[in-house]
């Protein structure tokens, strides 16, 4: 029998007020072992407040071979940015 | 010395966090995983740093020019006033598990009540130690399942360390004088008390873990009065090896 | 994909690492990319989990709870980088237990500066002092590299070394003002950690066979011998304040390179150690391997506990 700790991607949230960002993978058994292994390999210098951990497996990811058909149709959209559309400059608060 | 039962009682208190500490530094680098070998040193760490918190409040107690490491390192194996448990060999990783749940359950409890010592510095030590040692017992508790209800092979290894390492138990809740004057001064904490949520405790665990519960009329005791393991000698060779070799020199 | 289409692929590539894009893991890249990073990553991260040996040594025997505690966190990191490393190198589609096999098996290399003894409290100053310096010197370009997984490990990596050396020179300095005794002690480090750290920068670039392509793809952006010569430019008026004599009768200033030259390095050492002859070689291999052997029952039963565990929920549920 040779079954390998899968492998789990590890969220931190650093602080209240921010979003839990990606911070690295690691090795478990189990889901309470992977969020143990996270507290200890990526908080050991104060740098959590809040973890989560996904195996690996379970993240579908885009292909960049698609990024054309994917993300370059956003880049002609300008009307979704401010900058689009030209008001005086007395106009204020806007 | 101002108040010798106190400085004897925070040693007492102190060894244990200490020696385990060193035990566990042991095995960093040796353990059976990256992951493992990274939380057995946070838990080191955290013990190590319980034990320099304990030790320099008794240099202040004692009213004599000590520093933290003269206690740690300076004195003969018979001042040392750990319990056995936390003394015995990483055997193997079932011993380290059993070892270090066997003590964070008493630990726990044992810090839950000294936080309402009349010390104040105890008081603040056992605070941020709840802490701490809460997430120590989870680790282990959680190791102790694993192992007990993982294979056929880890089920025996490890039943074989709690079986071993039982008859260590009963010593944590042994009341020696200094733990008496202490209790009686509403220092100290009175360790009969925590017995029997100590074993239920446990017990609850390790049927969790399928594992049996020794049934042991007899255990050791001696750590508390200073009478220690054959291991002992040999883990204070190389905790006062520089010290020993080099005395009086700063490091 | 036809050859021309690959060239053409490879074009685009270089053209992006030149731009300073940043290369991620399913993006295509050419096999030698790949296998190079694989490579390098691995002998990375091998060299953290094997340099924990060499310090670990002394974890038991640290002179004061202070500097024990220290030096524990500090060979903590080192597993902590390593394990950062090993990720970096999984996105790359070999996992870690295939990377072990490589170390253990001897076909992976790892600095061979780790195959030297500690055998004096004052080594333990002198690796952090000189080979984490060096290693700062090695590492902080690998911040801009361009695989997008490694110089984001390297980013954490040089983050948490910063007290590694400071913690090495600090225990330097505390000896140097010490006792004669502890003085010698110091002087007996350098002098057996000196040499082994200049080598520690690699082969002079006449030797490195990989330093051409590592600079494209900005694994590397000074030479070996340009980072040797940063290294004992540095090193050697920390040395000074220290009062320890650098172990090399021709080091001197060079008032026109603005620079100290330094005497021959002993490459068949270098070569020997790299070979697997070095002192400690095969008590390193020994370590690894046992750890690895013995948790073999301890990694299984945890996974098959998890299985239980994950039945317990499927039946629950249905």
């Amino acid at each position: 029998m040779k079954k390998n700790w899968p492998l789990w991607e590890v969220f931190v949230r650093s602080k209240n007020g921010l979003e839990h960002r990606h911070f690295g993978s690691l090795h478990a058994a189990d889901a309470e072992m992977a969020l143990e292994n996270a507290r200890d390999v990526y908080t050991r210098r104060n740098e959590g407040v809040s973890i989560w951990v996904v195996e690996s497996k379970h993240i579908t990811a885009s292909n960049p071979e698609n990024n054309g058909e994917l993300f370059e149709p956003a880049q002609d959209k300008v009307y979704r940015h401010p900058t689009f559309y030209n008001l005086p400059d007395e106009v204020k608060h806007m | 010395m101002a108040n010798q039962n106190l400085y004897n009682y925070i040693l007492g208190i102190a060894d244990n966090s200490l020696v385990l500490g060193q035990r566990l530094g042991e095995l960093c680098g040796h353990g059976p995983s990256l992951e493992t070998d990274i939380a057995g040193t946070n838990i080191s760490l955290d013990l190590i740093g319980q034990t320099r918190s304990y030790f320099q409040y008794a240099a202040k107690v004692s009213g004599k020019e000590l520093t933290e490491d003269d206690i740690a390192f300076l004195r003969l194996e018979r001042d040392y006033r750990n319990v056995l448990l936390v003394e015995q060999p990483n055997t193997h990783f079932g011993y380290v598990i059993a070892r270090q749940y066997l003590f964070d359950v008493f630990h726990l409890l044992f810090l839950n009540e000294l936080q309402y010592s009349k010390d104040e510095t105890l008081s603040a030590i056992a605070k941020k130690g709840i802490k701490e040692v809460s997430y120590h017992k989870r680790f282990s508790g959680d190791w102790i399942k694993r192992l007990g209800d993982g294979t056929e092979e880890s089920h025996e290894k490890m039943q074989e360390a709690v079986d071993d390492l039982w008859r260590y138990t009963d010593e944590l809740f042994e009341m020696s004088e200094d733990d008496q004057q202490m209790v009686s001064e509403g220092i100290g904490v009175d360790l009969p008390k925590l017995k029997e949520s100590y074993y239920d405790e446990v017990s609850e665990l390790l049927s969790e873990a399928t594992l049996e519960i020794p049934e042991r009329k007899y255990f050791s005791y001696g750590g508390k009065n200073g009478v220690h393991t054959e291991h002992m000698g040999y883990l204070l060779a190389d905790l006062q090896y520089m010290q020993r070799t080099y005395p009086n020199m700063q490091w | 994909m036809s050859e021309k289409e690959v060239k053409n692929l490879e074009a685009i590539f270089e053209a992006r690492i030149a731009r300073d894009e940043k290369i991620e893991p399913k993006d295509w890249m050419p096999e030698k990319y790949r296998k190079t990073h694989i490579r390098q990553i691995s002998q990375h991260a091998h060299s953290e989990i094997v340099g924990m040996l060499p310090e670990g040594n002394w974890i038991s025997r640290a002179p004061s709870l202070r500097r024990k505690a220290a030096l524990l966190a500090k060979v903590q990191d080192e597993a902590g980088h390593g394990l950062y490393l090993y990720s970096a190198c999984e996105t790359l589609g070999v996992s870690r237990d295939e990377l072990y096999d490589q170390l253990h098996s001897g076909k992976a290399k790892y600095s061979s500066i780790f195959n030297y003894p500690t055998v004096t409290w004052a080594d333990i100053g002198a690796i952090g002092w000189l080979v984490d310096g060096a290693a700062i010197i090695n590492q902080v370009p690998l911040c801009n590299t361009s695989f997008g997984p490694y110089a984001r490990a390297m980013v954490r990596v040089c983050k948490e070394e910063s007290f590694h050396q400071r913690q090495g020179y600090e225990i330097m300095l505390t000896l140097c003002n010490g006792t004669e005794e502890q003085k010698a002690m110091a002087q007996d480090a350098l002098n057996r950690w000196w040499w082994p750290s200049l080598m520690m920068l690699g082969p002079t670039d006449a030797e490195s066979i990989h330093t051409e392509q590592s600079m494209k793809w900005k694994l590397k952006r000074k030479t070996n011998d340009e980072l040797r010569q940063q290294f004992i430019d540095q090193t050697v008026p920390q040395a000074d304040i220290l009062g320890l004599t650098v172990p090399d009768p021709d080091l001197k200033w060079n008032e026109e390179r603005g620079s100290y030259d330094f005497g021959e390095i002993d490459w068949d050492e270098f070569w020997q150690v790299v070979k697997g002859h070095g002192p400690c070689n095969k008590e390193r291999m020994n370590a690894r391997v046992g750890a690895w052997e013995r948790g073999t029952w301890v990694r299984d039963a945890a996974m098959a506990y998890a299985e239980k565990q994950e039945e317990k929920k499927v039946s629950k549920a249905s």
